[in-house]
């Protein structure tokens, strides 16, 4: 049983979703029953293959006992450990929210849980084709979720996001059909081989490289392919919102990561080192981009979203640098960025179901009116900032002295200017919300907010995110001493 | 030589054609359907050029008989099959978003839509 872990963590939340569509022949109210129970287990699952990495090393299986390279093969390593166990909390700690936040809809969790395979789908894969099929599937779970919004401008968010999404995973599709061309294999670790034994000049390898990343910054939303993200975000439910801003582009983060180490391998980097240049120069203006348009922004929800183009800059820099600072840093934001990024959109939710305000201008004065919520907004946003001990900071402050060791000084200067700018329209709002007059009267706000009104579950989830914001700091010397045991090697400093 | 080049690989040309084509319709054109139809035609010159990688010159169906000769690479049509399938699910659910577009905003047009949408 217990070496089966890997694929039963994919086969179980489709099950799952398969329930509540089943049910609803007979009734409409077992969805969020359905889809936390199956969570939990999840979550079980996935800290008992954790602990398994942890004590055993990395974990292989073959789907169907197929011999590998044939067969599809399911790798988990530290990092895909620490990902798929984000992915479960993340999921089970958004499902308290959508208790009563919704949405309700038995067809709404069927999708939440597909939403979860393909995440964990892409985590554990070791096949490069396997990965395309499991992003597509979340891709297709988050344009339905998106599209749950009850006004009609998330029909074309999520219209929007299809396209663009579908281009980026059929770039990625192109490069695994170079990839294939050029060596015949599909499976990661083959790849890695195969690739170094046509060589890394090869204008076929060159190309799979171009392709495969670029369709994934897609999906990760790097400037100047974010454009979807913002709609997308702002429209679509607020725990929907919660659970893909948290998850889907971190799990696409991942995957580049995953391309860089186990695929192409940090030998390709040193053989081609024009391809670390450019992802790193894309990592930069998307960090600068990302905040300058984030400083912009009025609509609080489409800040966050433009904020997160700038943190994943930061995460995508961390795995171009490629040393193991900077590769420890970067896995240890995408973990912070999760439960921070996901934390702010259902803290911005709460506020709005308290008092009806949405934008810059409404956050005035509501520190007192929200404490729960406003006060865990400003520690996450602190979090954000990069403020110690929050674990915002471990991850910026590890990416940075990477980039030191590399030598690579305008780096260094685009990070440290980032968080500069990231004080910018964060401190701006802690400062609305606690030193400025209110500006929203208070009858509006409770002709507003009166009729959705705020469980105890939603607050613990806000509270629950600051909190866990600052412990995870204490997890970190964990998570890099599982990352540098299992992952394959890093770039020397 | 350069004569050759042109007549032998002219299964790659037509994959550069599709996906020019099929970008092209997704970036141009105003029409929503039009711009689904784009998204298609772009995947199937993905498709066409993994089959396309399949192709030996002579080659018999992936059957093993007795002096079979060279085999077509069955593996690319496996993949292919199943990126025919995830193309099929996303068309079916941009369709049923643009009917439900339709039907709130009462208008496929892109530039009447971005007027409405941020109105």
């Amino acid at each position: 049983m217990i070496e089966h872990l890997p694929v039963l963590l994919v086969a179980l939340p489709i099950v799952g979703g398969a329930v509540p569509l089943v049910a609803s022949l007979f009734t409409d109210r077992v969805g969020w029953t359905v889809a936390t129970l199956t969570m939990a287990v999840h979550v079980a699952l996935s800290a008992l293959l954790g602990w398994r990495v942890w004590t055993t090393g990395t974990v292989d299986y073959a789907v169907g006992g197929f011999e590998i390279p044939y067969g599809i093969e399911l790798v988990v390593d530290g990092l895909s450990a620490i990902v798929v166990l984000l992915i479960g909390v993340v999921a089970l700690g958004v499902l308290a929210y959508a208790r009563r936040a919704g949405p309700r809809s038995n067809a709404t969790y069927a999708l939440y849980l597909l939403l979860v395979t393909g995440l964990t789908g892409m985590t554990v894969t070791g096949d490069v084709f396997n990965l395309y099929v499991f992003l597509e599937i979340t891709g297709l779970a988050a344009y339905g979720l998106v599209a749950s919004g009850r006004e009609a401008p998330a029909a074309v968010a999520a219209l929007k996001y299809l396209v663009i999404g579908t281009v980026g995973a059929s770039l990625y599709l192109l490069g695994v059909g170079y990839a294939l061309a050029a060596t015949g294999t599909l499976n990661m670790a083959d790849l890695a081989t195969e690739l170094a034994a046509v060589g890394y000049d090869s204008t076929l390898v060159l190309t799979a490289f171009g392709l495969m990343i670029g369709g994934l910054t897609v999906k990760v939303a790097l400037f100047p392919l974010h454009t979807w993200q913002p709609d997308a975000y702002a429209n679509a439910p607020d725990s929907i919102s919660a659970l893909i801003s948290a998850l889907v582009s971190t799990v696409s983060a991942y995957a580049i990561g995953r391309l860089l180490f186990s695929v192409f391998t940090v030998d390709f980097f040193r053989a081609v080192p024009e391809a670390r240049v450019a992802l790193l120069a894309l990592a930069c203006v998307s960090v600068v981009a990302g905040s300058t348009l984030a400083v912009t922004q009025t609509n609080v929800q489409r800040m966050l979203a433009y904020s997160s183009v700038s943190q994943f800059g930061l995460v995508v820099a961390g795995f171009a640098l490629a040393t193991p600072m900077a590769v420890v840093g970067a896995t240890v934001h995408l973990v912070g960025h999760a439960v921070m990024k996901g934390g702010l959109f259902a803290a911005s939710g709460v506020i709005e179901r308290e008092t009806g305000a949405t934008t810059l201008g409404g956050y005035a004065g509501l520190g007192g009116r929200v404490p729960a919520g406003a006060g865990s907004f400003a520690v996450l946003a602190l979090g954000m900032v990069g403020v110690p001990p929050a674990i915002g900071f471990v991850g910026k402050w590890f990416i940075v002295v990477g980039a030191v060791e590399a030598g690579l000084w305008p780096v260094v200067v685009v990070l440290l200017a980032s968080t500069l700018l990231t004080l910018a329209y964060f401190a701006r709002l802690v400062e609305r919300l606690y030193f400025a007059e209110p500006t929203i009267r208070d009858e509006a706000a409770v002709a507003d907010g009166g009729d959705r009104p705020v469980s105890l579950g939603m607050t613990a989830v806000v509270v629950g995110a600051a909190v866990l914001a600052v412990a995870l700091t204490a997890a970190v010397p964990a998570i890099e001493q599982v990352l540098l045991e299992t992952l394959p090697p890093l770039l020397e400093p | 030589m350069q004569l050759d080049l042109l007549t032998s690989h002219y299964n790659y040309y037509a994959v550069v054609v599709l996906l020019g084509i099929g970008l092209y319709t997704l970036v141009s054109s105003p029409n929503l359907v039009k711009k689904v139809i784009g998204m298609n035609v772009f995947q199937t010159g993905i498709f066409l050029f993994f089959i396309t990688l399949a192709y030996r010159r002579g080659g018999n169906p992936p059957v093993i008989t007795e002096g079979g000769g060279p085999y077509v690479s069955p593996l690319p049509h496996v993949l292919i099959l199943t990126a025919i399938v995830v193309g099929v699910s996303l068309t079916a659910v941009a369709l049923a978003l643009i009917v439900r577009i339709y039907s709130e905003y009462g208008t496929l047009d892109e530039a009447t839509l971005e007027d409405l949408y941020y109105d």
